[in-house]
């Protein structure tokens, strides 16, 4: 992929010369986008402010040159899932579409800092998943075949193996649920997503999109069954084209258009430890105990687990949850009992009954979706940007997302991936 | 913590209940047209706010009760029998 070049209008350009010039002068860095009064017409309107909006609109602007466009975002960027998640980024999923769509994200992160001109800290450091039971081994043997098929580094490793790799796990025969083995992926690993939601943010905005935070979209406006515009809290906009990325949110947005949606919205928790020195190499998954963790750079562990047993728009953490998600990792790292947890949150997820997402058209014309994202859209940010914008650009669904339409569920042509995507996020 | 008061069992922790889902009448499936079938499968009105569903006393007295709640609150506002005629879980 060919490095963007700079923005004309793009507010300074980050370089290590820079970094020590500001390092000695001291004087501040400049804002890094701006601030704009809402116009009355956009060409095209993107609501919700996470990666997947974000991206859409930086990659609108850089490959097809539209940049009259907004992305409005009813508090600041990456107040939703995008500044809650748990980071994870892999691409061995289950299903060809699915594994195909991931690895393309995957490589758009690998070159992301560059592209963005700005440090997403993207840290490959290898992930598995645990197999504990013959049914568990079974699935990932599946998984490990798909993915090497679709030219994915993944594979079965034993407990022997396991163990070199993450000399703290407990894989003993003794613990409740042992270790038979693991799907290690080692391109997977863990990223800075506040950087990934900034840096998108930067790019868009220095090539032209406006960025409108504290701006919420009250309604859609359509007419002879195409979309006309959308009303906010700063006023009515006016717009052929509105994407619907607004995750947990999402069928919300969607009944303005009067488009139903197969999904349902449930909160997922997560936690972190305080921050001890660095023991922990590959992110570790665990099915069968419903439990995650990995350590950050900053030496945190970060410890996440399914969604909430039922559906809810409110992000409280619960007791229940850290509670049984302390005793399951105690299970995989009794080493663990002395950590202390610092703080638990609380994201919101849109849940579809196959665990894919949906991205496309909807019977209303211009009224495009970007939904469906669950507990495992933070790492599909950049491609389904990218898809999503050529789709708006070229007006013809990409191959890469044709199999992700709204109109598979009434096809009853499922793409299964709960078997990928449960828990291990 | 939230609490639902079970007509047979009185207030309990919401740990001991199963979510069923939203309170949905199903199509005979019997002369009902796929599309009308896959819509009772998958589509969802998932509000913000009030809302009635099904849900099961799985560590009580295992009856399926018909919840109201709000999803915003977590609010249960009631919880009754599934009369007949009314939704089924
Ligand atoms: C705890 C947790 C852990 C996770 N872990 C992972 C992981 O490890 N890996 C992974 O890939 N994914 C993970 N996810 C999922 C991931 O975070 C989401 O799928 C992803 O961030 C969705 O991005 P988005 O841009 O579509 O939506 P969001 O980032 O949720 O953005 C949607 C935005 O829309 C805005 N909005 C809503 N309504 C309106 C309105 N009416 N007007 C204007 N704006 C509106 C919201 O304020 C919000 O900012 C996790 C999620 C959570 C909660
Ligand atoms: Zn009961």
């Amino acid at each position: 992929m060919k490095p963007v070049k700079n923005g004309a209008r793009r507010m300074g350009r980050y370089s290590a010369f820079d970094l020590a010039r500001h390092g000695v002068a001291r004087n501040g860095w400049p804002r890094a986008w701006h601030n704009h009064d809402l116009r009355r017409a956009y060409d095209v309107v993107v609501v919700g402010g996470g990666v997947h909006g974000l991206a859409t609109a930086y990659y609108l602007a850089a490959r097809h040159g539209i940049s009259n466009v907004a992305v409005l975002e009813k508090g600041y960027i990456g107040s939703g899932g995008s500044g809650r998640n748990t980071a994870i980024i892999r691409s061995n999923y289950l299903t060809p579409e699915g594994v195909r769509f991931y690895d393309r994200s995957l490589k758009l992160y690998e070159s992301l800092s560059t592209e963005l001109n700005f440090n997403v800290m993207f840290s490959q450091r290898g992930h598995l998943t645990l197999a504990h039971n013959d049914s568990s081994l079974r699935t990932m043997r599946w998984r490990a075949e798909v993915n090497k098929l679709e030219g994915i580094d993944s594979e079965v490793i034993s407990t022997a193996q396991v163990k070199e790799l993450v000399p703290y796990l407990d894989t003993s025969s003794e613990a409740r649920y042992p270790v038979l083995g693991a799907l290690y992926h080692p391109p997977g690993g863990i990223i800075r997503h506040d950087a990934v939601v900034w840096g998108y943010a930067r790019a868009a905005d220095s090539r032209g999109v406006h960025i409108h935070q504290n701006t919420e979209v009250l309604g859609i406006d359509v007419a002879g069954g195409a979309v006309r515009g959308v009303a906010t809290s700063g006023g009515k906009v006016a717009t052929p084209v509105v994407v619907n990325a607004t995750a947990g949110w999402a069928t919300l947005i969607s009944d303005m258009a009067g488009v139903a949606m197969p999904i349902t919205t449930s909160p997922l928790q997560a936690a972190v430890t305080e921050p001890v020195r660095p023991f922990l190499g590959p992110v570790i998954v665990s099915g069968s105990l419903h439990v995650y963790l990995s350590q950050t750079d900053r030496g945190e562990l970060v410890f996440g687990s399914a969604v909430d047993p039922f559906p809810s728009y409110s992000m409280r953490g619960s007791l229940d949850f850290i509670e049984s998600l302390a005793g399951h990792v105690l299970e995989l790292m009794p080493s663990l009992a002395k950590m202390r947890v610092l703080r638990q949150w609380a994201g919101l997820c849109d849940m579809t009954p196959d665990y894919s997402p949906i991205m496309g058209q909807t019977p209303v014309e211009g009224f495009l979706v970007d939904v469906g994202w669950g507990t495992y859209g933070f790492k599909a940010g950049p491609v389904a940007g990218e898809a999503m914008a050529q789709l708006i650009a070229e007006g013809k669904t990409p191959e890469l997302i044709a199999g992700f339409s709204l109109d598979r569920f009434m096809r009853g042509e499922l793409l299964g991936e709960k078997g990928a995507a449960a828990v291990g996020h | 913590m939230i609490l639902i008061p079970c007509p047979h069992c009185g207030e309990r922790n919401v740990s001991e209940f199963q979510y069923v889902g939203e309170a949905l009448t199903r199509p005979n499936p019997d002369g009902v047209d796929p599309e009308q079938w896959r819509s009772y499968l998958y589509l969802r009105s998932n509000p913000a706010g009030p809302t009635v569903e099904s849900w099961f006393h799985r560590a009580g007295c295992r009856r399926y009760l018909k919840v109201e709640r709000d999803t915003v609150t977590n609010e249960v506002t009631s919880v009754t029998l599934p009369g007949r005629g009314g939704p089924q879980p």
